[in-house]
This record gives C-alpha cells, sequence and structure tokens, in this order.
C-alpha cells in the first residue's frame, strides 16, 4: 500500500497507532480552526458597522455557554491526554526477548555495537519482526537517538544510560537522525537504519569480522579489573554476588528497593558510593574515568549475561 | 534657548512630547510616556536585527547542503535569532512599550508608581542588549538560546559566558518593571476603579508581572550556577565534575515555559481591547477572560517538564506534566470562545487594529491546538526536537505575541504620536503579514511531522520543496513587516492630527488629549462605569 503524501514511512509496530493519534489530532486542529474562522468570518459580514453612531446593546456573557466551553475542551483533553499516556506507557518497556544492542554517540557519529561484537558507524542493521533493544550512552554532550520511520526518539546523556526500543515491520534503509543539538557538525550527525529479512541479518553478521563477542569482551575486563575478587560468586565476599542480579530487585541500605537495569549496574561501577546494598559497606572505588564507553557496555553486558542465566545461588539457602 | 525659536512653530498644546528637547531631555526622562517611547525605539532595533538573522537562515535553508554559510555560522544565527528576539524582542514587546505608556493612563494616574526604577530598568536592559550584541560581533554563540549543559558549559568555544551575563543583567529589567506594574495598579487606581471595572489589558499586565518578578530570579540563578561551574569548576550541570545535565533544564524551563506567558499573555490583553473597540460591545465573560489570565500564569509554572518527555525522565513525571499541561489548553481555549462571542450583535468595522487581533485569534487557535500534538506523550515523542516544535512555537510567539503587539501598535499609535496613519496602508500590511506568516510556518508542521530536525544547517533532500514554501513565505512576511515600519515614521511628521478619541473607545487613555499631556490628566478622573460601556443604553446613563 502506498503511503499518503506528507507522511513518514510506518516501518515500526508502534507507528500505525502513534499516527492514529496524531490524526485524531489533526482532526480537533481542523474542525476547531475552522469552527473559529468561519464564526469569525460570518460574524465580520452579518455584523458588519452600517452607521457610524449604531450602538449595539451589551450582552454580559452567559453561565451556560461560559461551562459548555469549558467542559468539552476538557473532556477533549482528557480523551487525548489518556490516549496518548497508555499509548506511551504500552511502549515505554522493551518487551522479553529483544535483541540488545549497544549505542554510543560522540559529536558527530553513532556508533553501535551488536551482541555478537560487530560494531557499526553511523549504520545500525537489525532484522525485521524481532524487538531491538538499544541501551545508549554518550561521550560528550546530549545526543538524541531518532528514527522517524520508527516514531521513537530518545535523548542520549554523558555520564547514564538511557533507552529506547522498536520492532520493525518494513526491509528498508530509514533515517537516523541526531534530534538533539550538540554542535558544529550536528546536522552531519545523521546515519541509516537497515532492516532485513532475519536471515539476511545473519549473513551479515557473520560476514562481519566478530573476533570476541561484547560479552567475551566485557568478560575480560572483569578479569582484568579485579571485580571477582570482592564480588565472589556465592555471596561470601565483600560485594553482592552479581549472579542473578540483572533485573532482579536490589534492597538497599537507606531502605528503597531499586531494580537492578543497565542503568543501576553503571551507576555501581562508576558511583558506587551512591546506592548501597544492605547488608554491605561502601568501600568499593569509583571506576570512574579508568574504563571507555565501550569498555564499559562490554563489561555492563557481561554483568547482564551473569545476571540472566544462573538464577541466585546462595540467597535459596538462607534459613 | 532653543524653545525661543521654535516656539512660534507649536500649535499644539503642550503635551508629552512637545514639552522639551533634546537628547538629554529623553536620556534623563523620568516621565512613563517617554520611557515608553525609549523601549519602542530599542526593541524596534533589536527585532529588526533579530530579523535580519532570520532573513540569512531562510536565504540558507533554500538548499539541501546550505546556500549560504558555514555550518558554525548558521548554529550561531538561530542562536542569536532566538537570544535577540525573545529576551530583547519578545518579552519586553508589549509590557515595556504598550505596558509602560498605557498602565498608567488606563488607570488614571500621572506616572507608575517608581518613575526612577523604570528609567533605571531601561537603562539595565540596554546594557544588558548592548553586551550581547557586543558578544555576539567578537566570536558569537552557538549553542541555542536554550544554553543546554554540557554543551554550553563545557564543549563550546564560543562566547557563552559573555552572552549569558548579557542575558541575566536584562533579567533584572524585566524584575523592576514587573514589580513596578503590581505596585502602580495596586496601589494607584483612580477613584472607583475596582478590579473589576479594569480593562482586561491591566489584568492580563498584572498576571505578566507576577510571572515576571517570580520566574525570572530563576532564570538568573541558573546563569549564575552555570557561570559558576565554568569559572569554578564546581560540579552542578557537568557529568565528568559529577553534576547532572538535566537539572540545568529543570532550571532553565523553570522559567522559559513561564516567559512564553510574558509574551502572550499581554497580547491577550491588547486582542481583548480591540475587540471590544471594534465590536463595540462589552467583552462577552469579562470576569472569566480576566480570571483565565490569572489561572494561566499559574499553570505556566507547573508543565515545564513537557519540554523533557524523551529525556528520560521517569515516566511518572511525565504523565504528571502532561495532565497539567493539557490543563494550560482549557484558560486558553475559553478565551478564544470569549473573543469570538463577543463579535456577536456587535457593530464591527474593519480597521488595521482590528485585522491584527482577528489574526491574532486565528493563528493563536492553531498554535494552541498544536500545542495539544506536544502534550501529549506519544505524538510529543515523534514530534519533539523537530520543525513541528519550530512552527507550534512561531504560530504562539510570531502569530500570537508578534499580531497581539502590531495590533497594540496601531490601536494606540494615534495616542501615542498624535498622528493617524493611512489605514489602507495598514489594512494591506495586516493582510500581508497573515499571508506571509501562514506560509512561512506552516509548511513546518509538515517538515517535523515528516521527522526534519530542527537546527540543522544542512539536511536531506527530500525536505527541499518545503524548506523553499517556507523562506519563500518569509520573504512575503518581512514585506508585511517593513511596510507599518515606513507609514508609522511617515506618519509622525505628515500624518493627520489625531483626535483624542479617533476610534470611539472607552479607557481612561482616550479621556485625555493625544498626545497626553506630561502629567496625564489634568484632573484626575472618577471612574463611574464599568468596562467597555459601549453600548447605547450605558452611554445614556452615564
Amino acid at each position: 500500500m502506498h503511503n499518503l503524501p506528507f507522511q513518514p514511512d510506518q516501518a515500526s509496530t508502534i507507528a500505525r497507532s502513534v499516527d492514529s493519534l496524531y490524526f485524531f489530532l489533526t482532526a480537533i486542529t481542523l474542525f476547531f480552526t475552522g469552527l473559529i474562522f468561519l464564526t469569525i468570518f460570518y460574524f465580520m459580514i452579518k455584523y458588519r458597522r452600517r452607521s457610524p453612531d449604531e450602538r449595539p446593546r451589551a450582552i454580559e456573557g452567559s453561565v451556560p455557554l461560559e461551562v459548555l466551553w469549558t467542559a468539552i475542551p476538557t473532556f477533549l483533553v482528557a480523551v487525548v491526554f489518556v490516549w496518548g499516556s497508555t499509548l506511551y506507557f504500552e511502549n515505554s518497556e522493551a518487551p522479553k526477548g529483544s535483541l540488545e544492542i549497544f549505542v554510543t554517540g560522540k559529536q558527530w557519529m553513532w556508533k553501535a555495537q551488536h551482541p555478537e561484537g560487530q560494531r557499526e558507524i553511523n549504520e545500525l542493521h537489525v532484522p525485521l519482526g524481532r524487538p531491538v533493544k538499544l541501551t545508549m550512552t554518550s561521550e560528550d554532550v546530549i545526543h538524541d537517538f531518532f528514527v522517524p520511520a520508527f516514531r521513537v526518539k530518545k535523548d542520549v546523556l554523558p555520564g547514564r544510560y538511557t533507552s529506547l526500543w522498536f520492532e520493525p515491520t518494513q526491509v528498508g534503509t530509514f533515517h537516523l537522525f541526531c534530534a538533539q543539538y550538540c554542535g558544529a557538525f550536528h546536522a552531519g550527525m545523521i546515519g541509516s537504519i537497515v532492516v532485513e529479512e532475519p536471515d539476511a541479518y545473519e549473513s551479515w553478521l557473520a560476514g562481519g569480522t566478530p573476533g570476541e563477542s561484547i560479552e567475551q569482551a566485557g568478560a575480560k575486563i572483569y578479569q582484568q579489573s579485579g571485580c571477582g575478587t570482592c564480588h565472589v560468586d556465592d555471596g561470601t565476599g565483600l560485594g553482592p554476588t552479581l549472579l542473578g542480579l540483572y533485573g532482579q530487585p536490589v534492597h538497599l541500605t537507606t531502605g528503597e528497593t531499586v531494580t537492578a537495569d543497565e542503568a543501576y549496574i553503571r551507576e555501581s561501577i562508576l558511583l558506587p558510593k551512591a546506592k548501597i546494598v544492605a547488608g554491605y559497606s561502601p568501600i568499593m572505588p569509583s571506576f570512574q574515568g579508568q574504563l571507555t564507553e565501550e569498555q564499559l557496555n562490554n563489561l555492563v553486558a557481561y554483568l547482564r549475561a551473569l545476571g540472566k542465566e544462573q538464577p541466585k545461588p546462595k540467597e535459596a539457602g538462607k534459613p | 534657548m532653543s524653545t525661543a525659536t521654535l516656539e512660534p512653530r507649536v500649535h499644539a498644546p503642550r503635551n508629552y512630547l512637545n514639552a522639551d528637547y533634546g537628547i538629554r531631555s529623553w536620556l534623563f526622562t523620568l516621565d512613563h510616556k517617554r520611557i515608553a517611547l525609549l523601549y519602542l525605539v530599542s526593541i524596534t532595533f533589536f527585532f529588526v536585527i533579530g530579523g535580519s538573522f532570520a532573513v540569512l537562515m531562510r536565504i540558507h535553508l533554500t538548499e539541501p547542503q546550505g546556500a549560504l554559510v558555514q555550518p558554525e555560522t548558521y548554529n550561531k544565527l538561530f542562536t542569536l535569532h532566538g537570544i535577540v528576539m525573545i529576551f530583547f524582542f519578545l518579552i519586553p514587546s508589549i509590557p515595556a512599550v504598550l505596558g509602560n505608556f498605557l498602565v498608567p493612563l488606563m488607570i488614571g494616574a500621572r506616572d507608575l508608581a517608581f518613575p526612577r526604577l523604570n528609567l533605571l530598568s531601561w537603562y539595565i536592559f540596554i546594557v544588558g542588549g548592548l553586551f550581547t550584541l557586543y558578544s555576539a560581533i567578537g566570536g558569537g554563540v552557538d549553542t541555542g538560546w536554550t544554553f543546554y549543559t554540557p554543551y554550553s558549559s563545557t564543549y563550546s568555544n564560543t562566547q557563552v559566558t559573555a552572552v549569558a551575563v548579557g542575558v541575566f543583567i536584562t533579567g533584572f529589567s524585566s524584575i523592576l518593571t514587573g514589580l513596578n506594574f503590581i505596585v502602580t495598579i495596586h496601589k494607584m487606581r483612580a477613584p472607583g476603579l475596582t478590579w473589576f471595572r479594569m480593562p482586561l489589558f491591566l489584568w492580563a499586565m498584572y498576571a505578566t508581572s507576577i510571572i515576571m518578578t517570580l520566574g525570572t530570579p530563576v532564570l538568573a540563578i541558573t546563569i549564575f550556577l552555570l557561570a559558576l561551574e565554568h569559572l569554578f569548576h564546581v560540579g552542578i550541570f557537568s557529568p565528568a565534575l559529577g553534576g547532572d545535565p538535566l537539572l540545568f533544564q529543570h532550571l532553565f524551563w523553570f522559567y522559559s515555559h513561564p516567559a512564553v506567558y510574558i509574551m502572550i499573555l499581554p497580547a491577550m490583553g491588547v486582542v481583548s481591547e480591540i475587540i471590544a473597540c471594534f465590536a463595540r460591545k462589552r467583552i462577552f465573560g469579562y470576569k472569566v477572560v480576566g480570571f483565565s489570565s490569572v489561572a494561566i500564569a499559574v499553570l505556566g509554572f507547573l508543565v515545564w517538564g513537557h519540554h523533557m518527555f524523551v529525556t528520560g525522565q521517569s515516566v511518572y513525571a511525565g504523565l504528571i506534566f502532561s495532565l497539567l499541561s493539557f490543563l494550560v489548553a482549557i484558560p486558553s481555549a475559553i478565551k478564544v470562545f470569549n473573543w469570538t462571542s463577543t463579535l456577536y450583535k456587535g457593530s464591527i468595522s474593519y480597521d488595521a487594529p482590528m485585522l491584527y487581533a482577528l489574526g491574532f485569534i486565528g493563528l493563536f487557535t492553531m498554535g494552541g491546538l498544536t500545542g495539544l500534538f506536544l502534550a501529549s506523550l506519544a505524538t510529543d515523542v515523534h514530534l519533539n526536537g523537530t520543525y513541528f516544535i519550530v512552527a507550534h512555537f512561531h504560530y504562539i510567539m510570531v502569530g500570537g505575541a508578534v499580531m497581539g503587539y502590531l495590533g497594540g501598535i496601531h490601536f494606540w499609535w494615534p495616542k501615542i504620536s498624535g498622528r493617524k496613519y493611512p489605514n489602507a496602508w495598514a489594512a494591506l500590511a495586516a493582510a500581508i503579514v497573515f499571508v506571509g506568516f501562514n506560509l512561512t510556518f506552516f509548511p513546518q508542521f509538515i517538515l517535523g511531522y515528516l521527522g526534519m530536525p530542527r537546527r540543522y544547517a544542512f539536511y536531506p533532500a527530500e525536505f527541499q520543496v518545503l524548506n523553499v514554501m517556507s523562506s519563500a513565505g518569509a520573504t512575503i512576511l518581512g514585506v508585511g513587516y517593513l511596510i507599518p515600519l515606513i507609514y508609522l515614521i511617515w506618519s509622525m511628521r505628515y500624518g493627520p492630527v489625531a483626535e483624542p478619541n479617533p476610534w470611539g473607545a472607552t479607557g481612561l487613555e482616550w479621556k485625555t488629549p493625544s498626545p497626553p499631556p506630561t502629567e496625564n490628566f489634568a484632573e484626575i478622573p472618577v471612574v463611574e462605569e464599568e468596562a467597555y460601556a459601549y453600548s447605547a443604553e450605558e452611554t445614556a446613563g452615564a
């Protein structure tokens, strides 16, 4: 089917539903703009001044009308609010089993790393029909990852992770824009998202020079940084075990509970004293400035893998 | 000595313009009307500068690879366009020019409460403005008017600190003007002028003044923190120093979103005056329109987070800010319905101020409704940071605020200058502005939906057609703005002399000669009628 003119490609699972809301809002806009314009033109002609000393009767106002035109906009914005928020909430979490890719923004390029280790610059290959979750950070200023055809956008911040996800529904090449002004060549910080059939994606992956997977690279950094000295697998070390950590709730000394997502893991590596796991002391040194963004991505990917595969061994044994 | 030679030529009675001559009489004046004219000349200067930047940008964008300048230069152009237009034209426009001129006249006072403070605020404005311009010429600034960190604090090699200091200084001018208006409106109203007899322009000025005095200090604090980090490496906004870059955005928008209402509320006040006069009707739902100004001013402080839906802020924060942003739409809609209903069974004439006011209603309606797309979370994700945003806020700030300002200037010009301008030319200019404006900014809505990000010095070729349309519209818009500049200046010397009340308007400012004497009123008037007493029975009763 041909797309309407004046419409970007609808190439993700959410594009159509975002567009429905967009068209509903467009209809509201056209209706009320038309209503106001036509009423004004009608009154301008009907009540034009016919003699210079014309004195129309005063009208104070009308309570029923005020109530009516307060109620109608209130009702309409309530509908739009609920609609827009529901859509946003439904799509705020990536589905389980998403393909996980790391993206790093820097002035003025996009770098991506696939789980198998392949790297790309200003291009991102993804398979058709599978949800893709991007974990993103920036090496310098704030950037923004924007794919109009997918109707997704998220700022990419230095010093923390943000994430977005999409599921492509159409094979092709789509624009990737930086949508947050980032300096001299902001306009040049563009790339393409290449959506391929799963087979083609697999052979593209195989055709690269993978060397080691992102998790293997992360495991090396884990070794070199001596993480395992304290984070002993059975939970008897100075630090909590990292097995079975990812995606699970973590109880803190403050009494709060947080979820161990990428952002939490990253923060705990760089600012270990920010959130202390209940029962442990704030003794871990910061690794800020010792790891590059990409090494950090690799390490986070490794910890994520550690956390996913093994269930918590020690907790079960507790009395 | 100069008065001796001029005396024979002066036929007009003494008024604030011919009361004294010479540059000193202007630079040291304490007369609110003269200070208003000082502002008028200064902001017109800044409007021309800011407009020239826009012209260069639109020429540049006629070609995908950029037709005119290097990307670095383009980035400075849009930054300075934004800074000059917002801080040095739009924010002072109606309050500092029309507000200064009209607030004492409309409430039947001889001047503002603090005339010296009023003059000081103009000097502060000029110092801040010249400082900013000087930094702009000596290197420029390329951060966007939003100064987002850590780009502005750490990465930009341009004159960020100097320009920020210029904006910081100018902020005090806003605060002092707001303070002056609040005190004046509270304490100096003529006998009989109760709050609910005030013209709606005064309600709008009052609401605006509250935002100026409460909001602007936050901007000053933000800039101060930025300088602190820049000079002493205190980690506030930069993650490299342990700061939080999003904190800057929270602080910045806490001022800058209400600042949008500093720009639009005064225009709404102007439109209320004009519609009432040229329809010869009391404003439909006077109290509702007045209170909706206050509601907008209050709610405006609670919606800043809608600028940050895609920054990764909590989804629950997004939910709250989305809801509050939708709520602001309601008082705005109420105003539009009331203005439109004011025309019902009126006696409508189509003089130039009325054309601007009606243009305002149409364009503000579109600007407001397209705001709903951005208050709604799911659609904002797609549209944020694109040309849709650019189009939306130009509909509010140019289609709304500038149309209101021009309408106001045309409405009160006979009072300000004592002269009349050619109405046919004025009507033509209003029509050209309306057409040019829509041709410039409507295509940008489509560009944004198609995905073209804002602040791009070059762009993919598929966006060219819409960009060329926009640039063509900008040419027409530019012509539309030049015409009034010419005939208004012309009218000061050659225009027919204006009578005290050429439009047959109500309101105290029309009950004194045009131009008014320095002391405004020979005797302080006593108000015995409601605002907008246009109808037959009311005038008969008075």
